[in-house]
Protein backbone atom coordinates (compact mmCIF):
# COMPACT_ATOMS: atom_id res chain seq x y z
CA UNK A 1 0.00 0.00 0.00
CA UNK A 2 1.23 3.42 -0.70
CA UNK A 3 -0.09 6.60 0.66
CA UNK A 4 0.73 10.30 -1.00
CA UNK A 5 0.14 12.91 1.22
CA UNK A 6 1.19 13.86 4.75
CA UNK A 7 -2.14 15.46 6.44
CA UNK A 8 -4.80 13.98 8.60
CA UNK A 9 -6.24 11.92 5.95
CA UNK A 10 -2.56 10.43 5.26
CA UNK A 11 -1.74 10.05 8.94
CA UNK A 12 -5.30 8.38 9.62
CA UNK A 13 -5.18 5.96 6.57
CA UNK A 14 -1.93 4.16 7.76
CA UNK A 15 -3.68 3.99 11.33
CA UNK A 16 -6.77 2.58 9.47
CA UNK A 17 -4.69 0.37 6.95
CA UNK A 18 -3.26 -2.20 10.33
CA UNK A 19 -6.87 -1.13 11.93
CA UNK A 20 -8.29 -3.14 8.91
CA UNK A 21 -5.76 -6.01 9.25
CA UNK A 22 -2.95 -5.33 6.23
CA UNK A 23 0.09 -6.96 7.12
CA UNK A 24 1.86 -6.12 4.03
CA UNK A 25 4.20 -2.68 3.13
CA UNK A 26 3.20 0.78 3.73
CA UNK A 27 5.14 3.47 2.17
CA UNK A 28 4.07 7.21 3.38
CA UNK A 29 5.15 9.64 0.18
CA UNK A 30 5.75 12.77 1.71
CA UNK A 31 6.56 16.21 -0.23
CA UNK A 32 7.64 17.89 3.07
CA UNK A 33 10.11 16.92 5.31
CA UNK A 34 8.84 16.88 8.47
CA UNK A 35 6.60 14.36 10.13
CA UNK A 36 3.18 14.16 9.23
CA UNK A 37 1.71 17.67 11.30
CA UNK A 38 -1.34 19.02 11.82
CA UNK A 39 -2.69 22.13 10.26
CA UNK A 40 -5.63 23.47 12.51
CA UNK A 41 -2.71 25.29 15.04
CA UNK A 42 -1.03 26.81 12.26
CA UNK A 43 -3.44 30.37 12.21
CA UNK A 44 -4.20 30.16 15.57
CA UNK A 45 -2.30 28.60 18.86
CA UNK A 46 1.32 28.79 16.47
CA UNK A 47 0.62 32.52 15.39
CA UNK A 48 -0.70 33.89 18.88
CA UNK A 49 1.35 31.84 21.80
CA UNK A 50 3.96 32.93 23.26
CA UNK A 51 5.91 30.35 23.42
CA UNK A 52 7.95 29.28 20.05
CA UNK A 53 5.41 27.28 17.69
CA UNK A 54 5.79 23.92 17.40
CA UNK A 55 4.86 20.80 15.04
CA UNK A 56 1.72 19.03 16.14
CA UNK A 57 2.58 15.71 14.98
CA UNK A 58 -0.16 13.47 13.88
CA UNK A 59 2.39 10.41 13.67
CA UNK A 60 5.72 10.03 15.58
CA UNK A 61 8.73 8.06 14.60
CA UNK A 62 7.85 5.75 17.30
CA UNK A 63 4.03 5.32 16.09
CA UNK A 64 5.71 5.11 12.45
CA UNK A 65 7.76 2.48 13.23
CA UNK A 66 5.11 0.59 15.53
CA UNK A 67 3.28 0.73 12.55
CA UNK A 68 5.42 -0.82 10.19
CA UNK A 69 5.73 2.65 7.93
CA UNK A 70 8.34 3.07 5.66
CA UNK A 71 8.20 7.24 5.38
CA UNK A 72 10.03 9.02 2.46
CA UNK A 73 9.95 12.67 2.86
CA UNK A 74 11.33 15.60 1.33
CA UNK A 75 10.86 14.07 -1.90
CA UNK A 76 7.84 15.02 -4.52
CA UNK A 77 5.81 12.27 -6.16
CA UNK A 78 6.40 13.39 -9.97
CA UNK A 79 4.11 10.54 -11.87
CA UNK A 80 2.29 7.44 -11.53
CA UNK A 81 2.16 4.85 -13.81
CA UNK A 82 -1.00 3.26 -13.78
CA UNK A 83 -0.51 0.31 -16.12
CA UNK A 84 2.94 -0.59 -14.20
CA UNK A 85 1.31 0.22 -10.91
CA UNK A 86 3.94 2.44 -9.81
CA UNK A 87 4.67 5.62 -8.16
CA UNK A 88 7.65 7.91 -9.29
CA UNK A 89 9.36 10.21 -6.89
CA UNK A 90 11.57 13.23 -7.91
CA UNK A 91 14.78 11.55 -7.71
CA UNK A 92 13.73 8.74 -10.22
CA UNK A 93 12.60 6.40 -8.02
CA UNK A 94 9.39 3.97 -8.79
CA UNK A 95 7.33 2.53 -5.74
CA UNK A 96 5.44 0.08 -6.67
CA UNK A 97 2.21 -0.22 -5.62
CA UNK A 98 -0.82 -2.52 -5.04
CA UNK A 99 -3.75 -0.25 -4.14
CA UNK A 100 -2.72 3.53 -4.02
CA UNK A 101 -4.37 6.55 -1.87
CA UNK A 102 -4.03 10.03 -3.03
CA UNK A 103 -4.11 12.48 -0.02
CA UNK A 104 -2.26 15.38 -1.11
CA UNK A 105 -4.69 18.29 0.05
CA UNK A 106 -5.35 21.58 -1.10
CA UNK A 107 -2.99 24.45 -1.35
CA UNK A 108 -3.65 28.54 -1.24
CA UNK A 109 -5.08 30.22 -4.16
CA UNK A 110 -3.08 32.74 -5.04
CA UNK A 111 -4.03 36.49 -5.64
CA UNK A 112 -4.84 37.05 -9.41
CA UNK A 113 -4.26 40.97 -9.07
CA UNK A 114 -1.36 43.21 -10.01
CA UNK A 115 1.03 42.81 -7.14
CA UNK A 116 -0.31 39.76 -5.91
CA UNK A 117 2.79 38.32 -4.96
CA UNK A 118 3.40 40.93 -2.07
CA UNK A 119 0.64 39.01 -0.31
CA UNK A 120 1.60 35.93 1.95
CA UNK A 121 -0.47 32.67 2.09
CA UNK A 122 -0.61 30.67 5.09
CA UNK A 123 -0.80 26.48 4.22
CA UNK A 124 2.48 24.90 5.65
CA UNK A 125 4.27 25.22 9.25
CA UNK A 126 6.73 27.28 7.54
CA UNK A 127 4.58 29.74 6.38
CA UNK A 128 3.18 29.86 10.32
CA UNK A 129 6.68 30.72 11.69
CA UNK A 130 7.28 33.28 8.90
CA UNK A 131 3.79 34.68 9.81
CA UNK A 132 4.41 34.86 13.25
CA UNK A 133 8.15 36.31 13.09
CA UNK A 134 6.58 39.14 10.71
CA UNK A 135 3.57 40.33 12.97
CA UNK A 136 5.70 41.98 15.21
CA UNK A 137 4.01 44.04 18.11
CA UNK A 138 2.78 47.74 16.69
CA UNK A 139 2.87 46.62 12.87
CA UNK A 140 0.51 47.00 10.40
CA UNK A 141 -1.13 43.61 8.66
CA UNK A 142 -3.60 43.48 6.19
CA UNK A 143 -5.71 40.66 5.23
CA UNK A 144 -7.29 39.68 2.38
CA UNK A 145 -10.57 37.75 2.33
CA UNK A 146 -12.63 37.31 5.31
CA UNK A 147 -12.72 33.79 5.30
CA UNK A 148 -12.17 31.31 8.43
CA UNK A 149 -8.19 31.72 7.54
CA UNK A 150 -8.36 35.21 7.39
CA UNK A 151 -10.07 36.13 10.32
CA UNK A 152 -8.46 33.22 12.51
CA UNK A 153 -5.38 34.97 11.11
CA UNK A 154 -6.86 38.64 11.97
CA UNK A 155 -7.42 37.66 15.94
CA UNK A 156 -4.17 35.64 16.20
CA UNK A 157 -2.38 38.83 15.23
CA UNK A 158 -4.37 41.46 17.02
CA UNK A 159 -3.43 39.25 19.89
CA UNK A 160 0.27 39.61 19.21
CA UNK A 161 -0.38 43.54 19.64
CA UNK A 162 -0.61 44.09 16.01
CA UNK A 163 -2.72 46.85 13.77
CA UNK A 164 -4.96 44.67 11.90
CA UNK A 165 -7.39 45.46 8.22
CA UNK A 166 -9.44 42.73 7.26
CA UNK A 167 -10.38 43.78 3.35
CA UNK A 168 -13.34 41.64 2.11
CA UNK A 169 -14.88 41.68 -1.57
CA UNK A 170 -18.32 40.50 -0.47
CA UNK A 171 -20.79 42.60 1.18
CA UNK A 172 -20.09 40.65 4.71
CA UNK A 173 -17.76 38.22 6.09
CA UNK A 174 -17.54 34.33 6.30
CA UNK A 175 -20.32 35.12 3.06
CA UNK A 176 -19.92 31.22 2.04
CA UNK A 177 -19.28 29.87 5.56
CA UNK A 178 -22.34 30.81 7.93
CA UNK A 179 -25.35 32.74 8.38
CA UNK A 180 -25.41 36.25 8.82
CA UNK A 181 -27.05 35.95 12.48
CA UNK A 182 -23.45 34.22 13.12
CA UNK A 183 -20.96 36.69 11.21
CA UNK A 184 -22.92 39.22 13.01
CA UNK A 185 -21.50 38.03 16.09
CA UNK A 186 -17.50 37.45 14.55
CA UNK A 187 -17.43 40.78 13.24
CA UNK A 188 -18.25 42.19 16.81
CA UNK A 189 -15.65 40.18 18.13
CA UNK A 190 -13.17 41.47 15.69
CA UNK A 191 -14.52 45.34 15.98
CA UNK A 192 -13.87 44.95 20.04
CA UNK A 193 -10.67 43.53 19.53
CA UNK A 194 -9.71 46.71 17.52
CA UNK A 195 -9.42 44.82 14.27
CA UNK A 196 -10.66 47.38 11.43
CA UNK A 197 -12.99 45.03 9.10
CA UNK A 198 -13.50 46.33 5.50
CA UNK A 199 -16.71 44.76 3.46
CA UNK A 200 -17.40 45.31 0.32
CA UNK A 201 -14.06 46.41 -0.97
CA UNK A 202 -12.69 45.95 -3.95
CA UNK A 203 -8.95 45.85 -4.73
CA UNK A 204 -7.69 47.83 -7.80
CA UNK A 205 -3.93 46.72 -6.69
CA UNK A 206 -1.49 45.33 -4.50
CA UNK A 207 1.45 46.97 -3.57
CA UNK A 208 4.85 46.12 -1.04
CA UNK A 209 3.75 48.86 1.34
CA UNK A 210 -0.44 48.34 0.88
CA UNK A 211 -3.44 47.39 -0.58
CA UNK A 212 -4.70 49.95 -2.83
CA UNK A 213 -8.40 49.86 -3.30
CA UNK A 214 -10.94 50.64 -6.21
CA UNK A 215 -11.29 54.67 -6.03
CA UNK A 216 -7.75 55.10 -5.08
CA UNK A 217 -7.91 54.70 -0.79
CA UNK A 218 -5.09 52.98 0.13
CA UNK A 219 -4.45 50.34 3.16
CA UNK A 220 -0.94 51.08 4.83
CA UNK A 221 0.55 47.74 5.60
CA UNK A 222 3.87 46.11 6.70
CA UNK A 223 2.67 42.78 6.21
CA UNK A 224 -0.01 41.69 3.10
CA UNK A 225 -1.49 38.06 3.60
CA UNK A 226 -4.00 36.72 1.14
CA UNK A 227 -6.79 34.56 2.88
CA UNK A 228 -9.15 33.89 -0.28
CA UNK A 229 -9.50 29.85 0.05
CA UNK A 230 -7.60 27.19 -1.51
CA UNK A 231 -7.67 24.91 -4.28
CA UNK A 232 -7.76 20.96 -4.38
CA UNK A 233 -3.92 19.83 -5.34
CA UNK A 234 -4.91 17.51 -8.48
CA UNK A 235 -1.62 17.67 -10.59
CA UNK A 236 -0.36 14.27 -9.32
CA UNK A 237 -4.00 12.52 -10.15
CA UNK A 238 -4.91 14.95 -13.09
CA UNK A 239 -1.30 13.98 -14.97
CA UNK A 240 -2.40 10.58 -14.68
CA UNK A 241 -5.51 10.77 -15.72
CA UNK A 242 -7.53 10.13 -13.40
CA UNK A 243 -11.44 11.95 -13.57
CA UNK A 244 -11.26 15.89 -11.99
CA UNK A 245 -14.12 17.04 -10.91
CA UNK A 246 -14.21 19.90 -8.49
CA UNK A 247 -10.79 17.66 -7.02
CA UNK A 248 -10.21 14.14 -7.54
CA UNK A 249 -13.72 12.69 -8.57
CA UNK A 250 -14.17 9.42 -6.88
CA UNK A 251 -17.51 7.47 -6.08
CA UNK A 252 -18.91 6.42 -2.39
CA UNK A 253 -15.91 4.03 -2.02
CA UNK A 254 -13.07 7.46 -2.22
CA UNK A 255 -12.21 5.33 -5.28
CA UNK A 256 -10.99 7.36 -8.29
CA UNK A 257 -11.97 6.19 -12.29
CA UNK A 258 -8.79 3.46 -11.50
CA UNK A 259 -10.44 1.37 -9.06
CA UNK A 260 -6.99 0.54 -7.54
CA UNK A 261 -6.28 4.53 -6.60
CA UNK A 262 -7.78 5.81 -3.93
CA UNK A 263 -8.28 9.74 -2.59
CA UNK A 264 -9.30 11.48 0.23
CA UNK A 265 -9.38 14.46 2.30
CA UNK A 266 -9.53 18.06 0.83
CA UNK A 267 -8.37 16.64 -2.84
CA UNK A 268 -10.88 14.76 -3.57
CA UNK A 269 -14.87 14.91 -4.31
CA UNK A 270 -17.27 12.37 -3.72
CA UNK A 271 -21.51 11.79 -3.99
CA UNK A 272 -22.39 12.04 -0.93
CA UNK A 273 -25.60 9.53 -0.05
CA UNK A 274 -26.81 12.19 2.62
CA UNK A 275 -27.24 14.86 0.14
CA UNK A 276 -29.14 13.57 -1.99
CA UNK A 277 -25.88 11.95 -3.62
CA UNK A 278 -24.78 15.16 -4.77
CA UNK A 279 -20.69 15.90 -5.38
CA UNK A 280 -19.44 17.20 -3.01
CA UNK A 281 -15.71 18.69 -1.61
CA UNK A 282 -14.40 19.11 1.71
CA UNK A 283 -11.87 20.87 3.48
CA UNK A 284 -12.07 20.14 6.90
CA UNK A 285 -10.14 18.17 9.13
CA UNK A 286 -12.79 15.74 10.42
CA UNK A 287 -14.14 15.40 7.13
CA UNK A 288 -9.93 14.57 6.39
CA UNK A 289 -10.19 11.86 9.05
CA UNK A 290 -13.06 10.30 8.41
CA UNK A 291 -12.16 9.69 5.25
CA UNK A 292 -8.62 8.35 6.00
CA UNK A 293 -10.26 6.05 7.51
CA UNK A 294 -12.97 4.62 4.81
CA UNK A 295 -10.17 4.83 2.15
CA UNK A 296 -8.58 2.62 4.01
CA UNK A 297 -11.30 0.58 4.94
CA UNK A 298 -12.16 -0.37 1.67
CA UNK A 299 -8.22 -0.52 0.27
CA UNK A 300 -7.97 -3.51 2.30
CA UNK A 301 -11.62 -4.80 0.76
CA UNK A 302 -14.39 -3.19 2.88
CA UNK A 303 -16.82 -1.81 0.41
CA UNK A 304 -17.60 1.46 3.14
CA UNK A 305 -19.43 4.49 1.80
CA UNK A 306 -18.17 7.50 3.00
CA UNK A 307 -21.41 8.96 4.83
CA UNK A 308 -20.15 11.19 7.59
CA UNK A 309 -21.80 14.64 7.94
CA UNK A 310 -19.35 17.48 7.33
CA UNK A 311 -18.30 19.07 10.70
CA UNK A 312 -16.31 22.12 10.90
CA UNK A 313 -14.73 24.96 13.52
CA UNK A 314 -13.15 27.79 13.95
CA UNK A 315 -11.64 29.26 17.16
CA UNK A 316 -11.20 33.11 17.51
CA UNK A 317 -10.78 34.32 20.40
CA UNK A 318 -12.72 32.55 23.04
CA UNK A 319 -15.06 32.10 20.69
CA UNK A 320 -15.84 28.48 19.30
CA UNK A 321 -17.73 28.47 16.00
CA UNK A 322 -19.10 24.87 14.61
CA UNK A 323 -20.83 23.91 11.60
CA UNK A 324 -22.39 20.39 10.97
CA UNK A 325 -24.15 19.28 7.44
CA UNK A 326 -24.94 21.37 4.68
CA UNK A 327 -26.73 24.86 6.45
CA UNK A 328 -27.08 26.31 2.75
CA UNK A 329 -29.42 23.13 2.14
CA UNK A 330 -31.90 24.46 4.51
CA UNK A 331 -34.80 26.68 3.50
CA UNK A 332 -35.82 27.67 7.39
CA UNK A 333 -33.70 27.81 10.62
CA UNK A 334 -34.95 27.69 14.20
CA UNK A 335 -32.80 29.26 16.71
CA UNK A 336 -31.78 27.81 20.29
CA UNK A 337 -30.53 29.89 22.87
CA UNK A 338 -28.09 27.94 24.82
CA UNK A 339 -26.95 30.63 26.73
CA UNK A 340 -26.43 34.56 26.99
CA UNK A 341 -23.61 34.60 24.71
CA UNK A 342 -24.01 31.30 22.83
CA UNK A 343 -26.68 29.87 20.32
CA UNK A 344 -27.31 27.36 17.11
CA UNK A 345 -29.10 27.75 14.53
CA UNK A 346 -30.60 24.67 13.26
CA UNK A 347 -31.40 24.64 9.26
CA UNK A 348 -34.28 22.36 7.85
CA UNK A 349 -35.38 21.47 4.08
CA UNK A 350 -38.69 22.25 2.68
CA UNK A 351 -39.72 18.51 4.20
CA UNK A 352 -38.77 20.01 7.70
CA UNK A 353 -35.50 17.26 7.70
CA UNK A 354 -32.69 18.29 9.73
CA UNK A 355 -29.77 19.33 7.22
CA UNK A 356 -27.86 21.58 8.99
CA UNK A 357 -26.35 23.56 12.19
CA UNK A 358 -24.56 26.24 12.82
CA UNK A 359 -23.60 27.61 16.01
CA UNK A 360 -20.82 29.80 18.27
CA UNK A 361 -20.19 30.87 21.51
CA UNK A 362 -17.13 30.31 23.92
CA UNK A 363 -15.50 27.69 24.30
CA UNK A 364 -17.06 24.31 23.90
CA UNK A 365 -20.91 25.69 24.53
CA UNK A 366 -22.46 24.58 21.82
CA UNK A 367 -20.47 21.61 20.94
CA UNK A 368 -22.85 19.32 22.39
CA UNK A 369 -26.05 19.96 20.29
CA UNK A 370 -23.57 20.77 17.64
CA UNK A 371 -22.74 16.84 17.72
CA UNK A 372 -26.75 15.90 18.39
CA UNK A 373 -27.36 17.67 15.30
CA UNK A 374 -24.57 15.70 13.34
CA UNK A 375 -25.91 12.43 14.89
CA UNK A 376 -29.83 14.05 14.14
CA UNK A 377 -28.82 14.73 10.14
CA UNK A 378 -27.35 11.58 9.52
CA UNK A 379 -30.74 10.12 10.49
CA UNK A 380 -32.31 12.13 8.42
CA UNK A 381 -34.46 13.36 11.39
CA UNK A 382 -37.25 16.05 11.27
CA UNK A 383 -37.64 17.21 14.72
CA UNK A 384 -40.69 19.80 15.41
CA UNK A 385 -39.40 23.55 15.76
CA UNK A 386 -40.43 23.52 19.02
CA UNK A 387 -38.37 20.92 20.17
CA UNK A 388 -35.06 22.44 18.54
CA UNK A 389 -35.78 25.86 19.91
CA UNK A 390 -36.39 24.68 23.58
CA UNK A 391 -32.76 24.73 24.86
CA UNK A 392 -34.23 22.42 28.10
CA UNK A 393 -35.13 19.59 25.38
CA UNK A 394 -32.67 16.91 25.04
CA UNK A 395 -32.10 16.54 21.60
CA UNK A 396 -30.69 13.10 22.60
CA UNK A 397 -33.98 11.84 23.06
CA UNK A 398 -34.69 11.87 19.19
CA UNK A 399 -31.75 9.31 18.78
CA UNK A 400 -33.32 6.09 20.92
CA UNK A 401 -35.81 4.25 19.15
CA UNK B 1 -4.03 7.05 50.77
CA UNK B 2 -7.86 7.38 49.64
CA UNK B 3 -9.12 10.71 49.81
CA UNK B 4 -12.65 10.48 49.55
CA UNK B 5 -14.42 14.14 48.46
CA UNK B 6 -18.15 14.98 48.54
CA UNK B 7 -18.41 16.15 44.82
CA UNK B 8 -22.30 16.76 44.10
CA UNK B 9 -25.72 15.31 44.91
CA UNK B 10 -26.44 12.13 43.24
CA UNK B 11 -29.53 13.80 41.58
CA UNK B 12 -27.34 17.08 40.25
CA UNK B 13 -26.00 14.47 37.44
CA UNK B 14 -28.66 13.49 34.89
CA UNK B 15 -28.84 9.81 34.07
CA UNK B 16 -26.25 9.27 31.04
CA UNK B 17 -24.58 12.73 31.44
CA UNK B 18 -21.56 14.14 32.91
CA UNK B 19 -20.66 17.38 35.03
CA UNK B 20 -17.49 19.22 36.06
CA UNK B 21 -15.92 19.07 39.46
CA UNK B 22 -13.30 20.98 39.86
CA UNK B 23 -10.84 20.48 43.35
CA UNK B 24 -7.04 20.98 44.12
CA UNK B 25 -6.45 22.77 40.75
CA UNK B 26 -7.42 19.49 38.85
CA UNK B 27 -10.59 18.90 37.02
CA UNK B 28 -12.71 15.78 37.19
CA UNK B 29 -15.71 14.60 34.71
CA UNK B 30 -18.25 13.03 36.58
CA UNK B 31 -20.41 10.08 35.15
CA UNK B 32 -23.97 8.79 35.77
CA UNK B 33 -24.33 6.11 33.27
CA UNK B 34 -27.47 4.87 32.14
CA UNK B 35 -27.69 2.37 34.27
CA UNK B 36 -27.11 4.64 37.27
CA UNK B 37 -23.89 3.97 38.16
CA UNK B 38 -21.51 6.57 38.59
CA UNK B 39 -17.47 7.27 37.57
CA UNK B 40 -15.31 9.66 37.43
CA UNK B 41 -12.55 10.40 35.36
CA UNK B 42 -9.68 13.55 34.22
CA UNK B 43 -12.32 16.20 33.36
CA UNK B 44 -9.61 17.07 30.14
CA UNK B 45 -8.92 15.23 27.10
CA UNK B 46 -5.66 13.04 26.79
CA UNK B 47 -5.57 14.42 23.20
CA UNK B 48 -5.78 18.64 23.00
CA UNK B 49 -6.64 20.72 25.86
CA UNK B 50 -10.73 20.43 26.27
CA UNK B 51 -13.00 19.82 28.88
CA UNK B 52 -14.52 16.70 28.51
CA UNK B 53 -17.69 17.61 30.43
CA UNK B 54 -18.69 19.94 27.51
CA UNK B 55 -18.85 17.04 25.55
CA UNK B 56 -21.40 14.50 24.15
CA UNK B 57 -22.21 11.23 26.67
CA UNK B 58 -23.61 8.43 24.87
CA UNK B 59 -24.06 5.24 26.74
CA UNK B 60 -20.83 4.23 28.14
CA UNK B 61 -18.47 6.54 25.92
CA UNK B 62 -17.64 10.00 26.30
CA UNK B 63 -16.81 12.16 23.21
CA UNK B 64 -14.24 14.84 23.56
CA UNK B 65 -16.33 18.41 22.39
CA UNK B 66 -12.96 19.32 20.26
CA UNK B 67 -12.39 16.79 18.28
CA UNK B 68 -14.50 13.79 19.09
CA UNK B 69 -11.73 11.91 20.45
CA UNK B 70 -13.88 9.21 22.21
CA UNK B 71 -13.26 7.16 25.65
CA UNK B 72 -14.99 4.51 27.51
CA UNK B 73 -15.24 6.21 31.19
CA UNK B 74 -15.96 3.27 32.79
CA UNK B 75 -12.69 2.00 32.50
CA UNK B 76 -10.90 5.13 30.64
CA UNK B 77 -10.27 3.60 27.55
CA UNK B 78 -9.40 5.42 24.74
CA UNK B 79 -11.50 4.16 21.74
CA UNK B 80 -9.61 5.25 18.56
CA UNK B 81 -8.07 8.00 17.16
CA UNK B 82 -7.78 10.64 17.35
CA UNK B 83 -7.12 9.41 20.81
CA UNK B 84 -4.82 7.26 21.54
CA UNK B 85 -3.68 7.62 25.29
CA UNK B 86 -6.26 6.04 28.06
CA UNK B 87 -7.93 8.90 30.73
CA UNK B 88 -7.42 8.45 34.05
CA UNK B 89 -10.29 7.40 35.96
CA UNK B 90 -10.88 7.68 39.64
CA UNK B 91 -13.52 5.56 42.37
CA UNK B 92 -16.46 6.96 43.15
CA UNK B 93 -19.18 5.81 45.77
CA UNK B 94 -22.74 7.14 46.83
CA UNK B 95 -23.34 7.92 50.29
CA UNK B 96 -26.33 9.36 52.14
CA UNK B 97 -27.36 10.83 48.20
CA UNK B 98 -23.70 12.30 48.01
CA UNK B 99 -21.21 11.53 44.91
CA UNK B 100 -17.67 10.69 46.75
CA UNK B 101 -14.61 10.74 44.32
CA UNK B 102 -11.43 9.54 45.60
CA UNK B 103 -8.94 11.93 44.92
CA UNK B 104 -5.97 10.60 47.22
Amino acid sequence: MVIVGSGKAAARAVIGLREFGWKGSITLIGEEKHLPYDLPPLSKAAISAEEEPQLTLLLDESMLASLGVTRISGIAATAIDRAAKTVTLADGRRIAYLKLLIATGARARELNIPGGEYARTLRSFEDSVALRAAFTPGCKIAIIGAGFIGLELAASASKRGCTVTVIEAQPRILMRGVPQEISDVVAARHKAAGVAILTGAQIDRVEKDGVILTGGRKIDADVIVGGIGAAPEISLAQAAGLTIDNGIACNALLQTSDPDIYAAGDCCSFPHGVFGNRRLRFEAWRSAQDQGAVAAENMTGGGKAHEAIPWFWSDQYELTLQIAGMPGDGVSSVRRQIKDDAFILFHLDAGGMLVGASGIGPGNTIARDIRLAEMLIAKRAAPTPAQLADPAFQLKSLLRG
Amino acid sequence: MAQWIAACAAGDIDAEDVMRFDHGGKTYALYRSPDDKYYATDGICTHEHAYLTDGLVMDNIVECPKHNGRFDYRTGAAKGAPVCVNLKTYPVKVEAGKVLIDVG
